[in-house]
């Protein structure tokens, strides 16, 4: 077992969990290529789409596979960072929207 | 920043560059050699196409240090064509017309190929000729000093197609790649070359704009980053251009310099090596172009110049022996470099291959 749980070398790896599991790894890969495949939205786009949902759910992974992927498509600095700042916005969004429910059960309790 | 010539740098010794791209990886393994690649896809001995860019290197003096230069050029560079050697050029060309093997397009590069004394009458001659001239211009010379600023006027009166760097829309990367304030310049150096008619729909005058990666990774598709280009400099600037070309960085002189000391070299070359491309592989541009150096040697690319790596022993080595039939029979000479023109979608002076 090796000392730490995330190694930068697996990243690399991804593609052997066919190895447990050949058939669904291959449904996965399929259609994780056609979702990145250009369509209504630029490959660009898509990419920086990735880049904020794996600041989001905070995969090193992601974040490094998707910032090379930014720089590859041309998506300048100020892009990435834009994207990164809409996932903090929803993430913070998300909690403090939840305020509403504080607020109503406290109206709800108060005289 | 001085050329790594200048500091006496291990790796301007293209025998060291050679040894570095050769070189075993730290765990023992080597990268298949690209010999091998190209035999496996029956393309080996690599050998020309129909030659149809002649390609010339008329010095390696430059305005600009850029940090992936694959020529090491710079104001310290003072290796640059003479006349004399441009002569020999022209007659190679009127010996080719001659003989019914005329070569249409002539592509001038540098350093700052408009740096050397005698590049507009190069120019003029070849245009007077009816040859398809290309000017690799960075841009920034056109702004450089006053006896430059007529360069626009210059290249609409004679034809010249012209080819620039602008590795990106946003200063930041641009300038961390070719030096502060040169994204500025070249911003409008792009405006004055607009105000004539290049990039203009409709003026007949080409200007194509060329990407290269700012750092350790490959090119993304060339369409989707052309049109990104488009609209960026159109709404930001008011900039116009025909093709976006997107090459990538070769592993060689000032980028290689980059990759083994920022510690990206081995997952560079990697990624290089596991996209090869067979698509990419049969488009090589050295299959239809001949490069000339400064000094009037003959190379298969631009890469292989900066590298000493000349034509084949047995074809003619030196433009005064310029033989289209005769060098129609070499095969092109390769290394370990030759990754950088088939990974991916391909690269070339053109752009994108496959």
């Amino acid at each position: 077992m090796q000392g730490t749980y995330y190694n930068p070398a697996d990243l690399a790896k991804f593609g052997s969990i066919g190895e447990f599991g050949p058939e669904l790894a291959k449904k996965f890969f399929d259609y994780y290529g056609e979702v990145f495949k250009e369509g209504e939205l630029t490959e660009r786009e898509k990419s920086l789409i990735a880049l904020a949902v794996a600041h989001a759910i905070q995969c090193p992974y992601c974040i490094d596979a998707y910032t090379t992927d930014g720089m590859e498509k041309g998506a300048s600095e100020g892009q990435m960072m834009e994207a990164i700042h809409v996932a903090a916005a929803i993430r913070g969004g998300a909690s403090l929207v939840h305020g509403v429910q504080m607020m109503n059960k406290v109206k709800e309790m108060s005289m | 920043m001085k050329s790594l010539k200048r500091q006496d740098h291990s790796l301007s010794d293209s025998f060291l560059q050679l040894e570095v791209l050769q070189a075993r990886r730290p765990d023992g393994r080597a990268f298949p050699r690209f010999e091998e690649k190209l035999e496996s896809i029956g393309l080996f001995p690599l050998r020309p196409t129909q030659l149809e860019i002649f390609q010339v290197n008329v010095g390696k003096m430059c305005n600009q240090v850029c940090k992936h230069c694959h020529v090491d050029a710079g104001p310290d560079r003072k290796e640059i064509m003479t006349r004399e050697t441009m002569q020999l050029c022209l007659d190679a060309l009127d010996r080719a017309d001659a003989a019914g093997q005329s070569v249409h397009t002539v592509d001038l590069t540098g350093g700052a190929p408009e740096m050397n004394p005698h590049f507009r009458w190069f120019v003029q001659e070849l245009h007077q000729r009816g040859k398809h001239v290309m000017v690799r211009c960075n841009l920034t010379i056109i702004l450089a000093n006053p006896t430059y600023h007529d360069l626009p006027q210059f290249y609409k009166a004679h034809g010249v197609e012209v080819v620039s760097s602008l590795p990106h829309f946003s200063a930041r990367r641009t300038d961390a790649q070719r030096g502060d304030g040169v994204f500025e310049k070249s911003i409008r150096a792009l405006q004055m070359l607009n105000a004539v008619g290049y990039g203009i729909d409709g003026s007949g005058l080409q200007l194509q704009l060329v990407y290269n990666p700012s750092g350790a990774f490959l090119p993304g598709a060339q369409a989707g980053l052309e049109r990104e280009f488009r609209q960026q400099l159109q709404r930001q600037f008011g900039i116009h251009f025909n093709s976006l070309y997107v090459i990538t960085n070769l592993p060689i002189s000032r980028f290689l310099d980059f990759l083994v000391q920022s510690g990206n070299y081995e997952a560079y070359m990697e990624k290089l090596v596991n996209s090869f491309n067979p698509a990419a592989a049969a488009n090589v541009m050295c299959r239809n172009t001949i490069s000339v150096g400064w000094d009037g040697q003959l190379y298969d690319c631009d890469f292989n110049q900066m590298l000493d790596l000349p034509v084949a022993e047995g074809a003619p080595r030196h433009i005064r022996d310029f033989d289209v039939t005769a060098l129609q029979q070499r095969a092109i000479v390769l290394n370990q470099h030759c990754y950088g023109c088939t990974a991916g979608a391909g690269s070339s002076c053109g752009g994108q291959t496959a």
